[in-house]
């Protein structure tokens, strides 16, 4: 069994909470420190995206580009072709989500280790509305050859991720961060190393594989559960790409059945993923909660989450079907 | 490096012309007008201009030479098997299974490439990131060179460079557009009117130079010139002729993308051996 250890007071309701992307800009400005040739790029969205951070303390090192996400990448791929290791962020709207053929050619293809971060992921962006919620990012960079893809579950994970991504001067990554305050579930000596899924929680009736902001909801729902005689295996699976096989297909393999949950189109995202692996490998009945093929739209983000079902109550409830459906035929 | 004369590099750029010839005839797919049109200025960077070493490509105080309309290649491919890079022989691979002389170039697959391009209008945004570390790394005495097409101007992400660049004072950008004039659907100034294009450089900050593409000796002024420039990133607008070499390829788009066949590549060949007298009897 992996150690993790994770906060204790997971139904709290004062759990501490924090945006993701904050821990993205504490990581990058130690990676700074740690490595003069990290160099940061934005395209006018520095504070959103927690790049101000590096940019206060390393100004030569930061270069604006202005609302240019085409050239955002672009410029990205040179400078990693001249040795440097470049985060280039945006919204994960426009990046990569407006740039995604500059992403394939100059920086896959090519093989140049650009870290695309793409802030403002997800419905939890709220009242912004659909044009800025981004929900196909993972999709899009898992297709990519050479991409690896993480979605952190909180801002400490984002930091040890950064850090990650800062040390690793071979592969192009992206890496998918929320708007919102989600709550910290890590503690510093929780895990992370890219390619890793973590068991959160073991259980041994159903194996809930999770990314982002749905691991804290997946685990809520594994506290409730387990007081209703149903026992989630929580997988927390912050890289989507390379995925850790080994890791669910022997959860899998122990519970038999599987719900995913992420806060984006499950149309090849971690949704797509799980089941394209299942498909092949091991197949079981199989439940994926997320956005299922249509846009989000203005709101409170909690009225969101609720509408959408992506919440510990939707796990819930899907997790009673799957037992009413199958686990009976069991016992 | 040795120094050519202006008659020897001309006559090495007709040798280049030839192998091109003969590359996309062995290949039978290729764009032929852009790399013949391209033949002079690939002689010239890589014979004059250009510091850099064949037999070390990775040579860390190199010139970089972005070739951003990837789908000239064959003259880029040309140029370094004439510069020693590879052998010559290697050049009958192009386009065909399992070479380094991928259809549009691959940097991993062959080094001395410094990018992967062929999607337009990315090379002067990945100049612009080498010449901002080379900036950071306070390197004064390298230049990064970047060829583009004129058509490719209608992409948006130049335009996104070029004003990356200027606001950078990136003046160790040279970037040399080979305005031939043509793209794949025709005329370019019938599919997407680019002039005056000077002006539209200028105004975006850039440092303008008009020269002839085809005269080798202008070619290496101007990029002597552009080193000298302070301030500002330096655009070359080359005018050449698409196809230049053989007369019944100049000047007609519908070359752009198409091969010589066998027939065709016989009579291009006869020609551009009996140009290299014209060429000659130019300058003297």
């Amino acid at each position: 069994m992996n150690e993790v250890y994770l906060v204790d007071n997971l139904l709290a309701k004062n759990i501490g909470q924090e945006p993701i992307r904050k821990g993205f800009g504490r990581g990058l400005l130690k990676a700074g420190g740690l490595d003069e040739n990290v160099v940061a790029v934005c395209a006018d969205l520095t504070d959103s995206t927690q790049m101000n951070l590096f940019r206060d303390a390393y100004p030569g090192r930061f270069i604006e580009a202005g609302v240019a996400e085409q050239n955002l990448v672009t410029v990205g791929s040179g400078l990693a072709a001249m040795g440097k290791i470049p985060f280039v962020s945006s919204y994960a709207a426009f990046s990569p989500g407006r740039n995604w053929e500059q992403i394939r050619t100059t920086i896959c293809l090519n093989q140049q280790p650009v870290k695309i971060i793409g802030s403002h992921a997800g419905v939890s962006v709220g009242p912004d509305g659909a044009t800025h919620q981004m929900l196909e990012d993972i999709t899009l960079m898992r297709v990519l050859p050479n991409m690896i893809v993480l979605a952190p579950g909180d801002s400490l994970e984002a930091e040890k991720a950064t850090l990650a991504l800062a040390s690793d001067k071979e592969h192009p990554a992206y890496m998918r961060l929320a708007r919102e305050a989600t709550p910290i579930i890590s503690t510093p000596k929780t895990p992370f190393t890219i390619g890793k899924a973590y068991i959160y929680t073991e259980g041994r009736d159903i194996t809930v594989v999770s990314t982002g902001t749905m691991t804290y909801q997946a685990l809520v729902a594994a506290e409730k559960l387990y007081k209703e005689g149903i026992d989630l295996e929580v997988v927390h699976c912050p890289t989507i790409k390379p995925l850790d096989t080994v890791t669910i297909l022997r959860s899998v393999k122990k519970t038999g059945l599987v719900i995913t949950a992420e806060e984006g189109q499950i149309n090849g995202g971690l949704g797509g993923a799980v089941a394209e692996l299942l498909g092949e490998e091991m197949p079981v009945p199989l439940k994926r909660i997320g956005m299922r093929d249509h846009f989000g739209e203005s709101g409170q983000p909690e009225e969101l989450l609720e509408h959408f079902g992506l919440t510990a109550k939707k796990i819930m409830i899907v997790a009673h079907q799957l037992t009413t459906d199958y686990k009976k035929d069991k016992n | 490096m040795t120094k050519y004369t202006i008659e020897a590099l001309e006559l090495k750029a007709n040798e280049i012309r030839v192998d091109i010839i003969r590359m996309l005839e062995e290949a039978g797919s290729g764009h032929s007008a852009g790399p013949l049109g391209l033949a002079d200025i690939f002689t010239a960077l890589y014979f004059d201009i250009l510091k850099h070493n064949p037999a070390k490509p990775n040579w860390d105080q190199r010139d970089i030479l972005l070739l951003s309309n990837g789908h000239c290649v064959p003259v880029r491919y040309a140029a370094m098997a004439h510069a020693g890079y590879f052998e010559r022989k290697e050049l009958m691979t192009l386009r065909k299974f399992g070479s380094r002389l991928q259809g549009h170039p691959e940097r991993i697959r062959l080094p001395g490439l410094e990018t992967t391009s062929g999607p337009l209008g990315c090379g002067l945004s990945q100049a612009a990131g080498m010449a901002l570390a080379l900036r950071m790394n306070k390197e004064q005495f390298r230049w990064v060179y970047v060829v583009m097409s004129d058509g490719e101007q209608d992409e948006g992400n130049i335009w996104e460079a070029a004003m990356l660049a200027s606001k950078y004072k990136l003046n160790n950008i040279i970037a040399i557009t080979d305005r031939n004039n043509i793209q794949i659907d025709g005329p370019t100034e019938v599919v997407m009117p680019l002039d005056d294009l000077r002006a539209k450089w200028e105004a975006f900050g850039w440092h303008v130079i008009e020269i002839d593409g085809n005269n080798i000796e202008a070619i290496i002024d101007a990029c002597a010139m552009g080193r000298a420039i302070v301030e500002k990133p330096i655009m070359i607008i080359a005018h050449t002729v698409p196809g230049k070499g053989v007369d019944f390829m100049e000047y007609d788009f519908h070359w752009h993308g198409a091969p010589p066949n066998h027939e065709e590549a016989i009579k291009a060949l006869h020609e551009l051996r009996t140009l290299q007298g014209r060429i000659r009897s130019e300058h003297e």
